[in-house]
């Protein structure tokens, strides 16, 4: 049994694990079993918003396992989430064979209407499920390994390492607005058609790609605490609270930051690989530095260095977004804005602190 | 080095790249009984010499004091042995064949060199148990510590320590809220469990009652023999009370060198210490 401590002594976990399966699996069966119409009827507008949010929940704890229990403030996790969901994006578009508007059988529409005759080196290989999939692992996993190497082992920290972070960001999304990089420049990639063979106009198929989304969150947030709870995970948080003194008793400090922020990126892909097909469009606003910083927003909402809170902090800014760009489309950024600095002077522990000292009193 | 130098081992056949070389450093040689050679070691900050031409020799199993006026270089000795700090030159070597200065602080703490900060410096947010366990002589590369479970024997060795430190109360509280004299406790428990070869002590004492300074005493000189020790302090009465060999630091270089009697007898190092 030692092997499931870390999940059944985490009392919050376990409600969040057991809430994530009840959702699992009643929107899908509500969704589908019951007309349209029917009281208990969950429409798919619904189901697919949920959808998204649980991406979202997943894109919040790779970043809770670099700010939280790490230490580095990452403004740029938005674009491993993009990177991801362009390696979703280019596999949808290859399935769209010759339905596009301009009815080439190899090329996308865009690649037709910019003059082009020949699909790019880049783009081969994306006909296949499973090399889109591994490239949503390697390409996130690749830009992190590569911008963590340089900034760990010359040991840039702190404020630096964000504004570094954000820079990379910044600077992918002026290169992804560019029609030369063959991406589908300002428009990104769109009208998907559907993915391995089920068309994503289909209730059914939307059911599927929620149920993924949900497990990809449950297995993530079991293998973050795993991660947390074993050693690395102490030596993490030992890095965020007192770094050169991690190194004087031996730890290679760059290597560990370079492990988890790597595994970070890989988690911020595949979160970004199942939002495409949901919402059906990725273009660079994914990149934009906006972006990232809300999705630390949503970190420092929900609570640091908990997960759970990164969950919840998701699930409520997005749904609080969701409801107030409806309602008062012009306040949003006020009201996203006052929210950050109420947590941070009211609730630095964040909602989910809330909780944990009612429990502890 | 010329070019043709330089590009030379390239082309041999039966050497790889220097960089392909595994790190790992060579097992610690103690054949001549030295543990610690620094040789004319200089450093300067921003034209400031902290260390001047300063040679310093600890032999195996040695419990050495260095005691020196506040910016003697004390600290910044540490941290060049510990290779926080590049020198500008001369060499340190640990044992007869490993260089310090061409290892990062990891490797050096590997090699086997223990360091205790002049503030105490604990994992606060981290159980007294955890502390010990992070510091513990292991496999400290990233997957082995992934993966890494305590065994039997490991957590006799922490009960041990616990024991030693007097903190065997209290396992699982936070580091953050034990008083001051316990955390120095801890910090030598940690240093304690790495296995060091060789401990730097920077300190040990401040903030401690007479009966927790006696402990220490008593700790550090059982240390001895098997570790070689240095310890850095003020506290002259500690010093008294442990001392063999005692060494002045000032000005960035050794003024003096001897039993504590001769050199509190040193016509120089009275001048240094009341600015005759």
């Amino acid at each position: 049994m030692s092997l499931l401590k870390p999940i059944y002594t985490d009392k919050p976990g376990m409600i969040l694990l057991t809430v994530l399966t009840a959702t699992a699996v009643i929107v899908p069966v509500f969704n589908l079993a019951f007309p349209e119409g029917h009281a208990l009827h969950i429409s798919t507008f619904t189901m697919t918003l949920i959808g998204k949010y649980l991406c979202y929940a997943l894109l919040a704890i790779a970043v809770d396992l670099v700010w939280g229990y790490l230490g580095i403030l990452s403004l740029g996790h938005g674009a491993f989430f993009a990177l991801g969901g362009y390696a979703m994006g280019m596999y949808l578009m290859r399935q769209i064979g010759d339905r596009g508007v301009y009815g080439n059988p190899i090329l996308p529409d865009f690649m037709v209407f910019l003059n082009w005759h020949e699909l790019p080196w880049f783009w081969h290989g994306f006909n296949w499920f499973w090399f889109a999939m591994l490239m949503v692992i390697l390409v996130p996993a690749a830009l992190a390994f590569v911008f963590g190497w340089f900034a760990f082992s010359s040991r840039v920290t702190g404020v630096y390492l964000s504004i570094i972070t954000q820079a990379m960001t910044y600077a992918l999304w002026l290169a992804f607005f560019r029609n030369e990089m063959g991406f589908g420049g300002n428009n990104g990639l769109t009208d998907f058609k559907d993915i391995l063979g089920f068309s994503l106009q289909n209730d059914t198929t939307k059911a599927g790609l929620f149920l993924a989304s949900a497990i990809a969150l449950g297995l993530g947030y079991v293998i973050c605490r795993y991660i947390t709870q074993s050693k690395l995970g102490k030596v993490s948080t030992a890095i965020r609270d007192q770094e050169s003194r991690v190194r004087f008793i031996g730890y290679k400090v760059q290597n560990f930051k370079l492990f988890i922020f790597t595994f970070s990126a890989i988690l911020a892909g595949i979160a970004g690989a199942l939002y495409v097909p949901q919402v059906g469009i990725i273009n660079p606003t994914e990149f934009s530095p906006l972006n990232s910083i809300e999705i630390v927003i949503w970190v420092a909402v929900g609570g640091r260095a908990t997960l759970y809170g990164a969950v919840t902090g998701a699930l409520v800014v997005n749904y609080a977004k969701s409801y107030l760009t409806a309602a008062f489309p012009d306040a949003w950024l006020f009201g996203l804005g006052a929210l950050f600095i109420l947590v941070t002077l009211f609730l630095p522990r964040g909602i989910t602190g809330l909780l944990r000292k009612k429990e502890g009193q | 080095m010329t070019m043709i130098e330089s590009i030379h081992p390239i082309f041999k056949r039966d050497e790889v790249f220097e960089f392909l070389k595994p790190e790992a450093a060579p097992s610690l040689n103690l054949s001549s009984g030295v543990i610690l050679y620094l040789e004319g070691i200089s450093v300067s900050f921003d034209g400031f010499k902290a260390i001047n031409d300063l040679n310093l020799y600890i032999n195996d199993g040695e419990l050495r004091c260095i005691i020196g006026p506040n910016g003697a270089g004390k600290t910044t000795m540490m941290d060049i042995i510990t290779g926080k700090t590049k020198p500008d030159s001369g060499s340190a070597w640990f044992g007869q064949n490993i260089n310090l200065l061409k290892m990062d602080e990891p490797s050096i703490a590997a090699a086997g060199i223990g360091r205790k900060f002049q503030k105490p410096t604990v994992f606060e947010s981290h159980t007294v148990h955890d502390n010990l366990e992070l510091a513990m002589a292991a496999d400290k590369t990233v997957f082995p510590t992934l993966t890494a479970k305590l065994n039997s024997e490991q957590e006799d060795r922490i009960a041990e320590t616990l024991k030693l430190i007097g903190l065997q109360e209290h396992p699982y509280n936070y580091a953050g809220s034990l008083s001051h004299g316990q955390k120095q406790w801890l910090e030598i428990g940690m240093l304690l469990m790495q296995r060091p070869k060789l401990l730097l002590i920077d300190e040990p004492v401040a903030g401690m009652t007479h009966q927790e300074m006696d402990r220490t005493a008593e700790l550090l000189t059982s240390l001895a023999g098997e570790h070689s020790v240095v310890v850095v302090e003020h506290d002259m009465d500690f010093i008294r009370s442990i001392a063999r060999k005692v060494s002045v630091l000032h000005q960035g270089s050794i003024l003096a060198e001897g039993t504590m009697d001769e050199v509190q007898n040193n016509q120089k190092v009275i001048e240094v210490y009341l600015g005759g």
